[in-house]
């Protein structure tokens, strides 16, 4: 098969790429702790760019709204999104097609295109542009990600139960909320993390539907790090990397988990 | 089972009423702010822009035609610079990576490399971005580095190259992750008898490996020119005032400083197109599996 030589050589540009892959994160991290604010040299230990932002008043209402946005969102989009993958799974209608179409669409138009058309939508049917339009804007790709998890998984379950439950005198409600939503769970869950995580990240559609009064965590960042290199935001970076990576090894547990013990 | 006991009573709501009550309410979602927003913006992108003293056509089609004016046309071409450029790099830098941990990588840790390589991808956009701010600029890390071994700095920031390195280490993972799902499938009893027959390891890669997973090479490359056309933050804070891109572009005509709606809309548009034909490619010659991501 394959020569010694090539196996060491692609090996070894893959931990180069582990390297480029960690390296950004790895800089932010280094550069949180540095107590010279602008160099690349060390100039000893310090916590106190950590707690420079953990004072710092509009970073920390910029948190809140990301933070509510991003569970309102996440929330609507879990339950629409979930029936909607049923509903797609189940029935056979009219231009089901072009509804699965529209639905995964956000997964790839780019943000700009979504953020322009939702603007001026907005503008059209005049509703004042607030919190609750940043959630209405956010809530159509979060049901995209949400959706698609969980009608993987629905491809891969076993029908019969759910007819079993309705021979045994279930109503298609119940054996909906019994016997179809727990085995749904897992990929609910991970379609929520990621819907979240994405909500938590989005800036162009954020930008576009906030309107004067609210700024998200990604458009207070955007606009401080555009000017300048700022030490507290690489101490907010650390702090957010651990928050979200943390997202992310719950949701790939979930999945795992799920998936073993689908093959068992 | 542990059907609870009120259910015995209570009456089966009608059968259609079961598919209206789980898809009108996406559905209805969707078309308030996906579908009825963007034919908005198409008829808006027909409407002339008409300034004071401008003579007016009436054809409708003038917010296009402003796209292949020397104003626009070099920025759109840049934004295809850029995606071509990083799926490119994707590619050349993804398949070695995906190709050894499908096929020479311990299988049980399979997994926990395609995670870990993949992890990246979680933290938030701007800040990965806004690191490598950090790593490229005069005094950062890249140039500590060159100096102290006697090298000449480079001024790499605020230029196409760091652009083009802030959206390969983006879109990086995505390319692996697909690359991969190809690459796990190949069939190694072709890559054996090849070799039994006396390919060289190069024939063998080109005339057994490539070809079979060219559905796959093609999904992923289609993918990171997808998401790389419509990227606004690596250009934006790597590339400076010299690297804007279309996002930038239409970002302008809304929020920023040359307020036309309708020019907008038609960029808007146009990326629109693009992508679905770009899309229409993949559906037509990419990975079945792939497409999933």
């Amino acid at each position: 098969m394959q020569s010694p030589s090539k196996f060491h050589a692609s090996a070894f540009f893959t931990a180069l790429m582990f390297g480029f892959m960690y390296l950004p994160i790895a800089v932010l991290t280094f550069y949180s702790f540095n107590e010279a604010p602008n160099s690349a040299q060390w100039k000893g230990f310090t916590f106190s760019w950590y707690i420079k932002f953990f004072q710092d008043g509009r970073i920390l209402s910029a948190l809140w709204d990301s933070v509510l946005v991003a569970s309102l969102a996440t929330g609507i989009a879990a339950i629409i999104g979930t029936l909607m993958a049923i509903g797609l799974a189940r029935y056979q209608f009219f231009g089901k097609k072009l509804f699965q179409g529209a639905a995964y669409l956000p997964l790839i138009i780019p943000d700009i295109a979504i953020a322009v058309a939702t603007l001026v939508f907005l503008a059209v049917i005049a509703v004042p542009l607030s919190l609750g339009t940043i959630v209405a804007a956010h809530v159509v790709f979060c049901l995209a990600y949400v959706a698609l998890v969980v009608s993987t998984r629905l491809a891969n379950l076993d029908p019969h139960l759910e007819e079993a439950a309705l021979d045994l005198g279930a109503t298609p409600f119940q054996s909906l909320l019994f016997v179809l939503l727990p085995q749904l769970t897992p990929a609910i869950v991970s379609g929520c993390l990621l819907a979240f995580v994405l909500s938590m990240d989005d800036f162009l559609i954020s930008s576009f539907t906030a309107g004067g009064g609210v700024t998200t965590l990604p458009m207070e960042i955007f606009s401080r790090i555009r000017t300048s290199v700022r030490p507290d935001m690489n101490a907010l970076s650390v702090v957010l990397m651990i928050a979200s990576a943390g997202f992310a090894l719950i949701a790939e547990v979930i999945c795992y988990r799920s998936e073993k013990k689908r093959f068992q | 089972m542990k059907a609870p006991s009120i259910s015995e009573s209570a009456p089966s709501p009608p059968r259609w009423l079961q598919p209206v009550f789980m898809l009108a309410p996406a559905g209805l979602w969707l078309l308030l702010l996906l579908i009825i927003p963007t034919l908005i913006i198409f008829q808006l992108s027909l409407v002339p822009n008409i300034r004071p003293g401008d003579v007016v056509n009436p054809s409708g089609l003038d917010n296009y035609w402003r796209i292949f004016q020397p104003e626009s046309f070099p920025v759109i071409l840049r934004s295809l610079f850029f995606s071509v450029g990083t799926m490119l790099s994707c590619l050349i830098l993804g398949f070695p990576v995906a190709y050894w941990i499908a096929l020479f990588s311990p299988k049980r840790w399979r997994n926990l490399l395609l995670i870990g390589f993949t992890l990246p991808l979680w933290t938030s956009t701007l800040l990965r971005s806004y690191a490598w701010i950090s790593i490229l600029r005069r005094t950062g890390v890249l140039n500590s580095v060159l100096t102290s071994v006697g090298l000449p700095a480079l001024d790499l920031l605020n230029h196409p190259i760091a652009v083009l390195i802030g959206m390969t280490y983006s879109l990086l993972p995505y390319m692996v992750l697909i690359l991969y799902a190809s690459l796990e499938k190949l069939d190694r009893q072709l890559l054996e008898a090849a070799a039994d027959l006396g390919a060289t390891p190069t024939q063998t890669f080109w005339k057994i490996t490539v070809p079979q997973c060219l559905p796959g090479i093609t999904a992923g490359c289609l993918l990171v020119f997808i998401t790389g056309l419509g990227d606004f933050i690596n250009p934006e804070l790597l590339g400076g005032t010299s690297s804007r891109t279309a996002a930038r572009l239409v970002y302008d005509q809304f929020l920023g400083a040359t307020q036309n709606w309708g020019y907008g809309s038609a960029l808007s548009i146009i990326l629109i197109l693009v992508v679905s034909l770009a899309i229409a490619l993949l559906i037509k010659y990419g990975d079945k599996n792939a497409k999933s991501l």
